[in-house]
């Protein structure tokens, strides 16, 4: 029988090996640049185009690391924790300077990952990143601390697409997360929910899937679960922790935080909670329920391994649907670092960056509540959309963005670029030289791409996920461009 | 020209007051209302207090031994308060409201909540804002159901206008228009040079950057059209606060005479799970004094007749306090409602601190009756189609 079964399995797999693989149009190309990047640029979808689907899918999923290629801010020099000493402190103008350096720090880590999704080899590691920063949020209004912040951000990008059950466990104790939901403050005497009410909330199960109760009690396991002030690293603190009998979800026993979510991540609830967000991120606003019953199986029988869930969204007939092309809205940051790859547009500074993120309502490392950015089509209102068309014109122009390195030459990497990345150079920190050339923005990219230019066809066909919505017909090179990114077109992926 | 739909509505208006004058017990006599004319030329200026605003430190049941009790290190000191009467007493970051209470325009509606209370701050204001049961999901908000169906839309600028937080909350859906502004005259400005695409891409997530480019360029038109000629100028000034700075912009927008039936800001967060002192005193303090200003600025301007100021926010807090100088999330909480229209005065009953179901406080007002309240009397409009019930005639308007 159980021969019988693998022999099945077998077939299948050979049948699937056996279906012609098409290559992929550069219409198919672009979709998946689109979907797994920011922008897509021609030598990207050349790239692209030889393969079939799901050698495309394993290319880019393959190219996921797990280190930034950027290094990090200067601030991760320093000694840290340096807050006792700035919480005992009752010199009011002390506290005043420390939070405004602090504040200083925040707009340099802001930077500092704008400079990475820019320069990554891997956008869809930072794509991901982005994933986790909007799922388990933690925010600088609330933390306080952008060195807790900056290693959360590397805890996620060591997790991009390996197990959910490894990322969960490691979040509950991640420091930044231990002060964002006041982890620190939940003690034996009178618990505090917040962590366990957003961890069943938000982070796994999914709203109406749980009691009051269950929150109560899985407050009362995450007990204790501290940092520690003098080393800023995760501590458990025994004398804090009600180690009494619980019953979280059904189950009863003495529990810790540990057990909580593990109970949890048995809860086939917790699957589809999640197949259904990664469907939202890559696919569409409308997860379709049979589809996510079946994709969430997949998550659940290996055991959370998230590349297998994401190689199977992203094989799935939907995926690759006519109707999916451009029914996403892209997010702040995919607009922003997107048309910076798509033009290659030089940056020396990335700081700009800081508050064109915050016009668009996505300041990174600030979402604005515990849920996150709402994404959809949240992110387009009449105010949002003002703002997207003025600073998309402004990235074009160069306008706030100093001269590039190397005196407005492209980086040597730049126009060739790898297959997945073609990862470009920026530098984070504030490097204006005075009396520099004035910054190029996107006259490299018309000289060096002639034909595009004249097109207006072929440069909708690159850079819109959809067909003009006012067709910028009779106009060319730099005009003609400024049109097609002016376009509401140029808003969806 | 003369738009009919005006004509029906003054009609209708005639015959609602006809109506609810013969409902009106006797010696009741609708006669000595000088409040200001329902009607939807009227504005309601809603306050989200994000985050679950902490009842009980807002009114305070100051007399109340148990108040102090439950809350070791965040009861304020009885000295500090302003006294309303022998049991109540409001925040000392609210005495610029006093003016208004000692002048009948401010309404205290206490222990508003609904039935099966939910915690989750996402879900609980969904109901909030769509004005559903506790476990029925409506797609709309509550406002865009009701302004849809009401005449005039050709000449509105948007059924809403949202400063602060981009949540349209009551605005979403329906197909209602809602125009979220950065500062008003940032807008207006950059508004009027977009110009609305012709096509209608059947693509839902371009139909909807279309849409929204479309209300873009019409509010540009409709307020470029207001500001020709002398500024209208709002000489109050508004604190430096981010409420003080929404409150100064709708100031703004009202001041052009712009219709728009709805305005929304919001302050927080007031999620205060640990040392709720500092912040939630400051919040409250932001609060009373952007609210004074918004008040003056709207008697400078001659529009407060047509105002009326409602706060809402999606529950309240636990009445005893944390570990950690905080609250955890609430239930019943007080809901303000600020204006020339409104009955002055305490409504609804301050929930007791001892009958608690879970930890937390009882409801006696059901939220919707307070929508309903402002749909009857505030704009004479039938609250029965939107709210889905009669409601208590709560009377929260003169």
């Amino acid at each position: 029988m159980k021969r019988y079964v693998i022999a099945t399995l077998l077939g299948l797999a050979a049948a699937a090996v056996a279906l012609p693989a098409h290559a992929l149009s550069p219409d198919e190309a672009r979709h998946l640049l689109l979907r797994t990047g920011f922008g897509a640029t021609p030598q990207q979808i050349r790239a692209l185009e030889p393969m079939d689907r799901a050698r495309a899918v394993r290319t880019i999923l393959d190219a996921t690391v797990t280190e930034a290629v950027t290094p990090p801010p200067a601030f991760m020099a320093n000694t840290r924790p340096d807050w006792p000493a700035h919480y005992r402190s009752t010199d009011e103008e002390a506290k005043m300077a420390f939070n405004k350096a602090r504040d200083a720090e925040a707009v340099e880590l802001k930077a500092w990952w704008y400079a990475e999704m820019i320069a990554t080899p891997s956008p869809f590691t930072e794509r991901m990143v982005l994933f986790w920063h909007n799922h388990f949020t933690s925010s600088m209004d609330k933390v306080r601390h952008t060195d807790l912040l900056f290693r959360q951000n590397a805890l996620f990008r060591q997790n991009t697409t390996g197990s959910f059950r490894t990322l969960v466990h490691a979040v509950a104790k991640d420091p930044a997360m231990v002060r964002y939901l006041d982890s620190q403050a939940n003690r034996k005497a009178a618990p505090n929910e917040n962590f366990a009410r957003e961890l069943l909330e938000l982070y796994t199960l999914g709203e109406g899937r749980y009691s009051e109760k269950d929150i109560r009690e899985a407050a009362r396991a995450f007990t204790g679960w501290h940092m520690n002030d003098t080393d800023g690293q995760f501590r458990f603190n025994k004398g804090q922790h009600d180690d009494g009998v619980k019953t979280v979800l059904g189950k009863t026993g003495k529990f810790d935080g540990g057990d909580v979510i593990d109970i949890i991540l048995a809860r086939p609830d917790t699957a589809v909670f999640m197949t259904a967000k990664l469907w939202r991120e890559f696919v569409s606003d409308t997860p379709d329920a049979a589809e996510v019953s079946r994709l969430a199986k997949i998550y659940r029988d290996s055991d959370y391994d998230t590349r297998a869930v994401l190689e199977a969204i992203f094989a799935a007939p939907a995926f690759w649907a006519a109707e999916q092309r451009g029914a996403l809205i892209k997010s702040p940051v995919e607009l922003l670092v997107g048309t910076v790859r798509s033009f290659e547009i030089p940056i020396a500074d990335t700081t700009p960056f800081v508050e064109y993120g915050r016009r668009l309502r996505q300041d990174i490392f600030n979402p604005p509540n515990v849920k996150g950015w709402p994404g959809g089509t949240w992110w387009i209102s009449t105010y949002t959309l003002l703002e997207r068309r003025e600073v998309v014109l402004r990235l074009l122009n160069g306008s706030d963005l100093g001269a590039a390195p190397g005196s407005g030459g492209m980086g040597s990497n730049s126009m060739g670029g790898s297959a997945m990345g073609g990862g470009m150079t920026a530098t984070p920190a504030a490097t204006k030289a005075p009396g520099a050339a004035p910054a190029p923005g996107i006259a490299l990219w018309v000289d060096a791409h002639g034909t595009l230019a004249a097109s207006p066809e072929a440069a909708a066909k690159l850079l819109l996920a959809a067909a003009p919505v006012e067709p910028p017909v009779g106009k060319a090179g730099r005009t003609m461009i400024e049109a097609l990114v002016l376009d509401p077109a140029y808003q969806v992926k | 020209m003369t738009d009919p739909s005006l004509t029906r509505r003054r009609f209708l208006e005639g015959a609602a007051l006809l109506a609810l004058a013969g409902a009106l017990p006797a010696g009741c006599a609708v006669a000595p209302r000088t409040g200001p004319q329902a009607s939807l030329n009227n504005v309601l200026v809603l306050v989200e207090l994000n985050g679950g605003n902490d009842g009980l430190n807002t009114v305070v049941p100051f007399a109340d031994p148990l108040y102090a009790k439950l809350r070791p290190t965040l009861a304020l000191a009885p000295d500090s308060l302003v006294k309303l009467d022998t049991q109540s007493a409001l925040h000392p970051g609210l005495a610029p409201l006093m003016t208004a209470w000692n002048g009948g325009e401010l309404a205290i509606v206490q222990g508003v909540g609904y039935d099966k209370p939910n915690l989750s701050h996402f879900r609980s204001i969904e109901i909030w804002e769509s004005a559903s049961d506790s476990e029925q999901i409506l797609p709309d908000g509550w406002l865009a159901r009701v302004l849809v169906q009401q005449p005039g839309a050709a000449r509105r600028l948007a059924e809403g206008a949202v400063f602060g937080r981009p949540s349209i909350g009551p605005l979403m859906g329906a197909n209602a228009r809602a125009v979220l502004m950065d500062s008003f005259h940032n807008f207006a400005s950059k508004a009027s040079k977009v110009d609305a695409p012709a096509a209608k891409p059947a693509n839902p997530a371009l139909a909807h950057v279309v849409r929204t480019q479309g209300e873009i360029a019409r509010a540009g038109d409709i307020l470029a059209a207001r500001l020709q000629g002398p500024q209208p100028v709002v000489k109050t000034t508004f604190p430096r606060t981010g409420i003080g700075g929404q409150f100064g912009n709708a100031a703004r927008l009202i001041a052009t005479g712009a219709d728009v039936p709805v305005i929304k800001v919001s302050a927080g967060s007031f999620d205060t799970h640990t040392y709720e002192r500092n912040t939630h005193d400051r919040l409250i303090t932001e609060l009373g004094a952007a609210l004074a200003a918004f008040r003056l600025a709207m008697l400078e301007t001659g529009n407060w007749q047509r105002v009326t100021v409602m706060t809402y926010s999606e529950f309240g807090r636990r009445p005893a306090e944390n570990s950690a100088q905080g609250t955890d999330h609430g239930t019943a909480a007080p809901q303000f409602l600020l204006g020339p229209g409104v009955r002055g005065g305490f409504h609804g009953a301050a929930p007791s601190l001892t009958d608690l179901s879970d930890s937390n406080m009882k409801h006696h007002v059901d939220f919707r009756d307070i929508y309903a309240s402002v749909l009857r009397q505030w704009w004479n409009i039938d609250p029965r189609p939107a709210l889905q019930r009669n409601g208590a005639d709560l009377r929260l308007f003169v």
